[in-house]
């Protein structure tokens, strides 16, 4: 290494020159690509207390509601007098209710009601809705890769100029029905916000966050060569800085020994013998939930830069992520089974933007007879293996990389499409590839 | 593929037959349809050998293009073509029924009930398999934007005069078929692979001889062998005894039998053509209609069995009683067929060849719709479609153990009576969840409480239609016995905001389309005139 990498100081330099287009820039919009857990939503909070101070009436536009009531609880953290409008939906429960301890908050499913105050925040379904005589002088888009091209048609007359935030690698919005029609228009209202953005506007200025903070230094380096190749980041962490620990000695099984692994090298790969198996694999989601019991009963305890003292492992810290809804419910069932019932399961696409210490994974591939573009996306893997600030383990059946062989890429070339890389064919082969260092075979 | 139709594929395989997949006809079928059998040349795009159509099954039409790559002949087939499907559809286009309408009233911009006319049906075309929807699609693309020489005496080309109106219909048709639920324009195939699970893969059921085989084998045949015989066996020519549903043809017809007769036809063209009196003409006129003859002989021996398959499994189908919702989807149906219509009669120009942001956007937004509104209904109408979503984890259904009356807290209480629904289905169920029943017809909304100790019972809070006053209503809540049935998923859908109008497109998807202007045709290039 020729010159020291300063975490700190490159990602500090990155977030000055976005500032700077956002706020003095003469461009109608700014695009930020953000890694997994490079400090996105400090970025969003940050420039709309800059944009707010400047005396700028700002709409900030989020995808789902529970990034809207996170973004609006760190504004609120951060800047307790500044006044911010919740428009939310008329259903019952429409937000968090911590947001109601807020004072300087104020919260209505009109729009009219909360004219004039600094920044009002919703989500893009809820902004379509809202008629303005006078558009905004300014918004911010959060996770603007995950919102669908015709979602900001429906809310860009709203506004005069944005910056636009989000992660291009993690899973492409979707749509429930066929879209090739469309395919190769720059406004495919089934692309990407930022995809039709860019293609009617390539000179919008685009910046990048360089740092991951929450990916640990064993962890970096192989999502972003796997899932960012052109782009890549840094941790802002080293090697030494995290570390997991367990009070509990292993009892030498292979949830024990995974564990272990993980623990000691960042990943670890439970792998069971190779089988096809329906979607939610009986053995494969006891796998899961039993690695989860174990890393609750080892007494788990993760030091890192942010405290001095080890914090315990404790459930709200693990998460278990899936493909699918039915196996997730599935692993729901397997750890109620073993008494654990406050570990988060989730799909990869509920989990996008959440941080925890360790997950334990159920490779979207495994048991599969097939390799389908769903599972083969690149986007899914990517969110599961970028969650994690310490360890991640994976339970895969072997036999995995037979079946990619098996299934090449074949997805009509379309033209007109922007191509993206990597492939998930090419990102999953790179994640194996790392994951067989670390690999623990086990016959449950 | 859901576990259900795994389970019903199975079963087929073991059983040799086609199991059914629906209880209920989940589309439309017409008295009166449209079955169109086309087939196309090998080696050009969307270029027509000939066609079977006709409403009536003893007597279908006829169409051939003796030589594919002559183009007056293929504007003379469309031309004909023209003559059966326009009259048809103006047939449906003028018996009108009055119905209403909400519009944005352009002064006071507010919406206001119009009255208008709705067709009081609308025509049905039929094809074969997807290829053939397909094919509707290129051949409407491919006329629209003629023009005759009527409207343009200059054009290089002009098309017969009611082509490319038959080219706009036709786009129509093959739009709509993309609206998820939508009957206009239905693919064999697809139906019949919606209402039975065969033990083949979908991608085999494309084949129509082959899904017929399996869901109504002939004596002493299982499926599996029928379909295999449908798709392999060959008569002692080498040729295909079922032939494929088309358009496209099996590569032995088109070698040893279709390569020779239009090779006679041309040599009997250019003898004509060079004939120097006209008893010589005469003769030669005589072998160029025998070449002909011969050439339709062979189209019609590959599409009429093709034809009997489709009246097969439109007998099939009609034997299923007809869902509840099917006629609620049709009179969408038939309000796409009055709009197009009526966008025909006012003199709109035909359907751009690209739509521009905004219709994009608003036709995606609708077939979600339509998709998420599809599903639910196909679910509601068919306990053997619910039962998929129930063994999904999707919906549950049950018998009512308990009802225990409870209040909404507040100024006015409403009743909010607590249900506990004995099931031996595992539903998704997560705090708080919503869950749905329909109550004649309408969904009433609930919300999940919590499991019994042993896990087969859930506790339901009812939340809605239970009328206004302090005692539900009559009949609104379950009683002690009932057997119920709840979703997880919605029953109606949602419209969605409304999107700007393309003139006001926004920056970030390139701004205002500009004025529509008239397309032109396809430039004709070297390839168009071999």
């Amino acid at each position: 290494m020729t010159t020291l990498f300063d975490p700190s100081a490159a990602a500090a330099q990155a977030t000055d020159a976005i500032l700077h287009d956002t706020l003095h820039g003469t461009a109608r919009g700014v695009v930020v690509d953000s890694p997994p857990g490079a400090g996105k939503s400090t970025l969003v909070v940050r420039a709309a207390l800059e944009l707010a101070e400047a005396g700028h009436p700002l709409m900030v536009v989020a995808q789902t509601n529970a990034q809207v009531d996170d973004l609006v609880l760190r504004l609120a953290e951060k800047k307790p007098e500044l006044p911010v409008g919740r428009l939310h939906s008329s259903d019952a429960d429409p937000y968090d209710k911590a947001l109601d301890g807020l004072e300087n908050v104020r919260k209505s499913a009109k729009a009219a009601d909360l004219a004039g105050l600094a920044v009002v925040i919703s989500t893009a379904a809820k902004w379509a809705h809202v008629k303005a005589d006078e558009p905004w002088r300014y918004a911010i888009v959060d996770e603007a890769y995950q919102m669908r091209s015709d979602a900001l048609l429906a809310v860009a007359g709203l506004f005069e100029r944005a910056l636009f935030v989000g992660d291009p690698g993690q899973l492409d919005p979707f749509s429930i029905v066929g879209s090739e029609q469309w395919a190769g228009l720059t406004y495919d209202p089934s692309a990407s916000a930022v995809t039709t953005l860019l293609a009617h506007n390539p000179d919008l200025p685009q910046h990048r966050l360089p740092v991951s903070w929450r990916l640990p230094a064993s962890a970096a380096p192989l999502v972003s060569d796997a899932f960012y190749p052109y782009t890549p980041f840094r941790s802002g962490t080293g090697h030494g800085d995290r570390r997991l620990s367990f009070a509990v000695p292993p009892d030498g099984s292979g949830p024990d020994r995974v564990i272990d692994e993980a623990a000691e090298s960042g990943w670890g790969l439970l792998e069971l013998p190779a089988r096809h198996t329906p979607r939610t694999d009986p053995e494969a989601v006891r796998a899961v939930a039993t690695v989860v019991r174990r890393l609750l009963d080892r007494g788990g305890a993760a030091t890192s830069e942010r405290s001095p003292d080890p914090t315990p492992l404790t459930a709200d810290r693990i998460a278990v992520g899936t493909a699918h809804r039915d196996q997730a419910a599935a692993v729901r069932a397997a750890l109620a089974d073993l008494g654990v019932t406050d570990v988060v399961v989730d799909t990869a696409n509920r989990l996008q933007g959440r941080e925890y210490d360790v997950t334990v994974v159920l490779h979207p591939l495994s048991g599969r007879p097939d390799a389908t573009a769903f599972h083969l996306e690149t986007g899914r893997l990517c969110v599961l293996a970028s969650r994690h600030r310490h360890a991640c383990v994976v339970v895969c059946r072997a036999g995995v990389s037979d079946l990619l062989d098996d299934h090449p890429s074949t997805e009509p070339v379309q033209l007109g499409t922007v191509v993206k890389f990597p492939d998930g064919w090419e990102a999953n082969h790179a994640v194996l590839a790392h994951l067989a260092e670390h690999r623990v075979s086990w016959q449950p | 593929m859901s576990l259900i139709s795994t389970l019903a594929r199975l079963e087929a395989v073991s059983t040799g037959r086609a199991q059914p997949a629906a209880t209920v006809r989940h589309r439309h079928l017409s008295d009166r349809p449209l079955v169109f059998v086309p087939l196309i040349t090998a080696g050009e795009a969307g270029a027509p050998l000939g066609a079977l159509v006709g409403t009536d099954r003893d007597a279908p039409r006829l169409l051939v293009v003796p030589q594919p790559r002559d183009r007056d002949l293929r504007f003379a087939f469309l031309a004909e073509l023209a003559d059966v499907v326009l009259p048809y559809v103006d047939a449906y286009a003028e018996v009108v029924e009055a119905a209403e309408r909400t519009e944005t009233d352009p002064e006071t911009g507010k919406r206001v009930k119009v009255e208008v006319d709705l067709c009081a049906d609308a025509p049905q075309l039929i094809v074969p398999s997807r290829a053939g929807i397909e094919l509707v699609r290129l051949l409407g693309r491919s006329m629209r934007f003629r023009r005759t020489a009527e409207q343009d005496p200059e054009a290089p080309y002009p098309a017969p005069p009611r082509v490319p109106l038959l080219g706009r219909w036709l786009t129509h048709f093959g739009e709509r078929a993309r609206v998820p639920g939508s009957s206009l324009l239905l693919a064999m195939t697809d139906v019949l692979g919606r209402h039975w699970a065969t033990g083949q893969s979908t991608l085999e059921d494309q084949h129509l001889g082959a899904l017929l085989a399996w869901i109504d084998p002939p004596e002493g045949l299982t499926g599996a062998e029928a379909a295999l015989r449908a798709e392999l066996e060959r008569d002692a020519q080498g040729q295909l005894t079922c032939p494929p549903a088309g358009p496209a043809t099996d590569p032995a017809f088109d070698n040893k039998l279709l390569a020779p007769a239009i090779e006679r036809y041309d040599r009997a063209r250019t003898a004509l053509a060079a004939a120097e009196d006209g008893l010589e003409a005469d003769d030669r006129l005589g072998a160029l209609t025998a070449a002909e003859r011969e050439i339709r002989d062979l189209v019609l021996s590959r599409t009429l069995p093709t034809w009997e398959k489709v009246w097969q499994g439109l007998d099939l189908l009609r034997e299923l009683p007809v869902g509840a919702h099917v006629e609620e989807r049709w009179t969408r149906d038939r309000w796409s067929f009055t709009g197009h219509r009526d966008r025909v009669l006012a003199g709109e120009p035909p359907q751009p060849r690209r739509d521009d942001a905004v219709t994009a956007a608003n036709k995606l937004a609708t077939r979600e719709r339509e998709q998420a509104r599809l599903e639910a209904q196909e679910a509601l109408d068919d306990p053997l479609v619910m039962a998929g979503r129930r063994l999904s984890g999707e919906a549950f259904a049950g018998e009512v153990t308990d009802v225990v009356m409870a209040y909404s807290e507040g100024k006015r209480p409403s009743p909010r009576p607590l249900v506990t629904v004995r099931t031996d289905d595992r539903p998704h169920l997560g705090e708080r969840t919503k869950v749905y029943r329909s109550l004649g017809g309408k969904p009433q909304s609930a919300e999940f409480v919590g499991a019994e100790e042993d896990g087969a019972s859930v506790v339901l809070r009812i939340l809605d239609k239970m009328g206004r006053g302090k005692e539900p209503e009559p009949g609104s809540v379950p009683e002690k016995g009932d057997r119920v049935c709840f979703t997880l998923f919605e029953h109606e859908q949602r419209g969605g905001a409304k999107l700007p109008d393309p003139e006001e497109t926004p920056w970030t998807h390139g701004g205002p389309p500009g004025e529509a202007t008239l397309e032109a045709a396809d430039p004709v290039t070297a390839e168009d005139v071999l």
